[in-house]
């Protein structure tokens, strides 16, 4: 039997949080450095330069990329061979939070009173168990003003999936200069109320330019993303060619009665990392 | 490559009014900083026949900064989404305010103040953190300092980055 602790995950997750703050998902950021040679649109083209000088510099001096340092959510995917040792694991990454928000910006408050905790704590932590050894960590710092854009609808099955497209390219269309476009999308379709907005979430930690391993959503993210820049939106909504970056869906069954779709919104700068621990290595291996 | 305007803050009527939607423009000088929280305070404030501080021919910058760290006046600066302080935007330029700074779209009863005021609407680039972060030049916490990074500032910048979103005519960049 493996066990990891759950001050290493926190440790982890801390030093994560340290350097996303300042440097934007690598892919992201070539997609922006791209986007900037292939804008057309004059104003947009001076939002992307200010965008990706803005990306260079935060990573040179280490400061953070955007003022909204978000919310922390943490996807951990256990192995079902490691037992966690420890304090309970929101505990720890709650500790982690603390730790690197010192020296950034704390947004997260109480929804009734509106009085700050302080810490930005507590994150949003969502745990799985999956095989093998490891603990597989996803992180992201969460903005909000392209959460507050996001969507979730439960469509009627006879809307079908044009409604659902109709749906996503319009989620664009309405949230336009907000979220800080070119936006990234992700989309959970099936499930449930909350199996699709989780999925939506998660789809957010695809790579720029990957493809979907399913060639039916493959097909169908690339028609979106067509669409969606077809719409002219732009940079910062000041028009132009490129007003998404990415689309992403992750599909999940569901019931016969309806066809849920979840749409997160994530701004032009994809704070994002995942860290996998190796059991074998960085745990403790025992017999127990 | 369009050329970008130089201005200084205090703005004017005479100053903004040959602004237009699009142009490009750096703004130099003293703005108020301020976001949702202290906007909803403020109103109170006034609502309660104790206006806490005065506004007239400011510019407004909508933004909650990142802590400062070591030769940083304020930390990460950038734009919020200006439409949360729609509520509050016209009888704010109704009683004299000059501009405000954010980003995205206003409401139309926003835009039409705009027109009614000669006042402008910029929108700064979002997520450009670190960019204005390294524009300010001086900040400090005028009052509400409780509401940590919601306080309302005073902040000195220098070519700080901006769009004219709505014109001092009513154009706006943004289309519907």
């Amino acid at each position: 039997m493996i066990t990891v602790s759950t001050e290493y995950i926190a440790q982890k997750i801390k030093e994560a949080i340290d350097r996303i703050s300042c440097e934007v998902e690598p892919s992201c950021r070539a997609a922006l450095k791209k986007a900037w040679e292939e804008e057309s649109n004059p104003t947009a083209k001076f939002a992307l330069g200010v965008m990706n000088d803005n990306i260079d510099l935060a990573a040179a001096e280490n400061r953070p990329v955007c003022q909204d340092t978000g919310m922390v959510v943490v996807f951990v995917r256990v192995g079902k061979d490691v037992i966690l040792t420890g304090r309970l694991l929101q505990d720890a990454i709650d500790c982690a939070v603390k730790d690197a928000y010192v020296a950034l910006r704390k947004s997260v408050l109480d929804p009734v009173t509106r009085i700050n905790t302080g810490t930005n704590a507590p994150a949003i932590v969502h745990t799985s168990y999956v095989e093998g050894e490891n603990v597989e960590i996803e992180v992201m710092l969460k903005g909000f003003g392209s959460e507050n854009m996001s969507q979730i609808r439960l469509l009627n099955p006879a809307q079908g999936l044009e409604e659902a497209k109709r749906l996503i390219v319009d989620s664009v269309k309405i949230a336009a200069s907000n979220p800080c476009p070119p936006v990234i999308l992700g989309v959970g379709l099936g499930g449930t109320l909350e199996k699709a907005a989780l999925m939506s979430k998660h789809a957010l930690f695809r790579q720029i330019g990957s493809n979907n391993p399913d060639p039916q959503l493959d097909a169908l993210e690339k028609e979106l993303l067509g669409k969606i820049n077809e719409l002219g939106i732009g940079a910062q909504g000041f028009g132009g060619n490129v007003s998404a970056l990415g689309v992403f869906i992750e599909s999940y069954p569901t019931h016969i009665s309806s066809l849920p779709v979840a749409i997160n919104v994530l701004c032009h700068c994809s704070r994002a990392v995942k860290i996998v621990i190796d059991g074998r290595k960085e745990g403790t291996v025992c017999n127990l | 490559m369009q050329s970008v305007i130089e201005l200084s803050l205090p703005l004017t009527k005479e100053s903004m009014k040959d602004l237009r939607a699009g142009d490009m423009v750096k703004l130099s000088g003293d703005m108020l900083v301020f976001r949702d929280a202290g906007h909803k305070r403020l109103y109170q404030s006034i609502i309660d026949g104790h206006q806490a501080f005065d506004y007239k021919g400011e510019t407004i910058y909508f933004m909650g900064p990142c802590p400062a760290r070591a030769n940083e006046a304020l930390g990460s600066a950038g734009p919020t989404t200006s439409c949360r302080m729609d509520k509050y935007t016209p009888f704010m330029l109704d009683g004299g305010l000059a501009a405000q700074i954010g980003k995205g779209k206003r409401s139309s009863e926003c835009i039409d103040a705009f027109k009614r005021n000669g006042a402008v609407y910029f929108a700064a680039i979002g997520g450009a953190g670190a960019v204005y972060s390294k524009c300010i030049e001086k900040a400090q916490v005028l009052c509400f300092e409780d509401l940590g990074t919601e306080a309302v500032r005073r902040i000195t910048v220098k070519d700080f980055p901006v769009v004219v979103a709505v014109d001092s005519l009513g154009n706006c960049i943004y289309k519907d």
